[in-house]
């Protein structure tokens, strides 16, 4: 187990260089330069300009400036943003809201699409399994920002539920509808996996067994035919968290969260490159992690596969 | 299965159908099956045909199949559906003018909206950027992804090592983060360039999925047999092994076209896909995000078709799965 995490760690490298390294040569390589943009629609002072430029170190070769970057990163530098504030800063200050609403849209999908996965998984082809399938296609169908703002007109403006938007970033109350909002696709494909993958053990030998043993349902159910079912799902919710974080951009737009979405949202339409290129190197690193702990999971779950 | 080796160009999507996305690719498949189902009764039936059978009795296909050629001659031809001009904008009379209900497919069904456009015209041109931007993005990601996964399947070794780390350099970036970084460069954005956009970021899934199967096939005996009767590297590949492997992408592809649909309207919803003056659906649902509270039909309108065109293809990814995977019936 410990050589094997070693080496999961180990093929973490390249893949942390290579994602951060795309990132950076989009950001700085593509046209449009930012420090012009600063100037917006004045004429720019050639000697400013190549001041700020060599302030920000953008008139090293780009392999040398990725290089300046990825040192600082271990000193945990991210750099400084066009504006002059360190993005280490902003990232501190947007993380725990988006954090938050990940983790909230990430408990709700995993509870409540466990919970109908079994359920239907159970009860397959009877009424409650039909309705819970069209139910989730329609939330498959309909795109996140249209289920955003389907929740923002009726809960928020036409039955005053809720606020249409979030007043307070941190308030788990008010983060409840644009966690669901966010969470919503995932939950629909948590609950598919997990009745697919109860109904097929259902019929497995070892279900069987445990019956002919005489195990009470409780064990049968909830701990062989659960362990078992719960694999395919821990790998689908492994990707998810990063791509919780990424969604936020939608969720976080329309119910005025201030997280990281809206941040790196606004960094982006800006040019931005440090505060973009900063953000996305924590959601790749949430990435690799999530999807560590989720191999390292498998073994947990499935005495079968054990890493030597 | 030795029947599966029978190689039938016209029923079995070769290497140069692969690309044919996929509601092209199943019907095409459904003639060449008609042809054969006169034929005699012992002749065994090819992944295809067989896919078609099943295919054929379902109505979720059908219901999906019928919306989508709908969907298609409205991207086609929409002047077909309206006869209104969906850039013609009218201040004077219309101001966010409610939908009229009973006036089907008139110019004043949906109402209008802040520009004072007929919403019903300009869902109707809308339908044109989404559809060809799925289209375009699955053929794209099915032809790139399948062909970096073939070689990876295939060779093994460094090449294997070398490509898969790519893929999960690629996958470390979620696919709309990755879109609004690279089409925020672009300041002139069409079809094209969203297009672009979404199949940097989208080949990685059909990439894993066409290495998975190329392995799995790659150690049958057909495979070894060719080898021994002296045939190369890409007459293994395109003729023996890509027809056997070639199921579980038309799978992921069709599943994924939705999903593109879906994320070029987000990207237009950001602002940073299609342009104003371009038409579609997710231009027209940031523009009247401004009046949701006074005019929500304006909103609801091109949301409700968008849905809907996702909807369609879903199920017909859903039909598609259940008919070439037998496993996950």
């Amino acid at each position: 187990m410990g050589r094997y995490v070693a080496r999961r760690l180990l093929q973490m490298i390249p893949v942390f260089i290579g994602t951060t390294l795309l990132i950076f040569l989009m950001v700085y390589s593509l046209p449009g330069d930012p420090i012009k943009a600063l100037f917006g629609d004045k004429a720019a002072d050639p000697a400013t300009v190549a001041r700020l430029r060599h302030q920000f170190g953008l008139d090293q070769p780009m392999l040398t400036q990725y290089w300046n970057y990825l040192t600082g990163l271990f000193k945990g530098d991210f750099g400084q943003s066009f504006t002059g504030r360190p993005v280490a800063d902003l990232i501190g200050e947007a993380f725990p809201v988006t954090i938050r609403l990940a983790l909230y849209a990430f408990a709700i999908e995993v509870v409540i699409g466990v919970a109908l996965g079994m359920l239907t998984g159970l009860k397959r082809g009877k009424f409650v399994d039909q309705l819970v399938l069209v139910l989730t296609l329609i939330v498959i169908s309909v795109p996140v920002f249209v289920l955003g703002f389907l929740a923002q007109f009726f809960l928020g403006l036409k039955w005053q539920l809720i606020t249409p938007t979030v007043q307070d970033s941190m308030n788990l109350g008010q983060l409840t509808v644009p966690a669901i909002v966010l969470g919503a696709l995932s939950l629909a494909y948590v609950t598919r996996l997990t009745r697919t993958t109860v109904a097929e053990n259902l019929r497995a030998d070892y279900m069987r067994t445990a019956l002919a043993k005489g195990l009470p349902k409780s064990r049968r159910l909830g701990v062989h035919l659960m362990r078992n079912s719960l694999i395919p799902v821990v790998t689908f919710l492994g990707t998810d968290l990063g791509m919780l974080m990424g969604g936020a951009i939608v969720t976080e737009g329309i119910f005025n969260v201030q997280g990281v979405g809206n941040t790196l949202y606004r960094a982006i339409q800006t040019s931005e490159g440090p505060t973009v290129v900063g953000i996305v190197t924590v959601l790749v690193l949430i990435y690799l992690v999530s999807s560590l702990v989720v191999d390292l999971l498998y073994a947990v779950l499935d005495p079968r596969i054990r890493y030597a | 299965m030795p029947e599966k080796t029978t190689v039938n160009p016209g029923a079995v999507a070769g290497p140069g159908t692969t690309g044919d996305t996929v509601d092209l690719a199943a019907p095409g498949v459904g003639a060449a099956a008609v042809e054969a189902a006169g034929g005699p009764a012992n002749k065994p039936r090819s992944l295809g045909q067989d896919a078609w059978r099943e295919l054929r009795g379902r109505p979720m296909f059908w219901i999906a199949g019928a919306l989508l050629v709908l969907l298609i001659v409205m991207a086609i031809v929409p002047s077909l559906f309206t006869g209104a001009d969906p850039d013609h904008a009218d201040l004077r009379n219309h101001y966010l003018g409610e939908p009229q209900w009973s006036h089907l497919f008139q110019v004043d069904w949906f109402g209008y909206n802040k520009q004072g456009q007929s919403v019903w015209a300009r869902t109707v041109y809308g339908a044109r950027a989404s559809i060809i931007v799925g289209v375009c993005v699955t053929f794209a990601v099915t032809v790139f992804g399948g062909l970096l996964g073939m070689l990876a399947g295939y060779f093994g070794g460094w090449a294997d090592a070398l490509l898969s780390r790519i893929t999960d350099v690629f996958f470390g970036i979620p696919l709309l983060l990755g879109a609004l970084v690279l089409l925020q460069a672009f300041t002139n954005r069409t079809v094209w360039t969203v297009t672009l956009g979404l199949s940097v970021f989208g080949w990685m899934q059909l990439a894993r999925v066409m290495r998975g199967a190329v392995i799995t096939q790659k150690q049958s005996d057909f495979v070894t047999a060719a080898k021994a009767l002296g045939a190369g590297h890409t007459r293994i590949l395109f003729k023996h092994i890509l027809p056997n492997a070639i199921g579980p992408v038309i799978v992921v592809a069709t599943i994924a076209l939705a999903g593109y649909i879906s994320a070029e309207a987000t990207l237009s919803y950001l602002g940073i896909g299609l342009q104003p003056p371009a038409i579609s659906w997710g231009v027209d649902i940031s523009a009247a995000k401004d009046v949701l509270r006074d005019a929500p039909h304006v909103l609801l309108i091109p949301s409700a078709f968008l849905s809907i065109t996702v909807l369609a293809f879903i199920l017909l990814g859903d039909a598609v799965r259940d008919a070439l995977d037998p496993k996950l019936r």
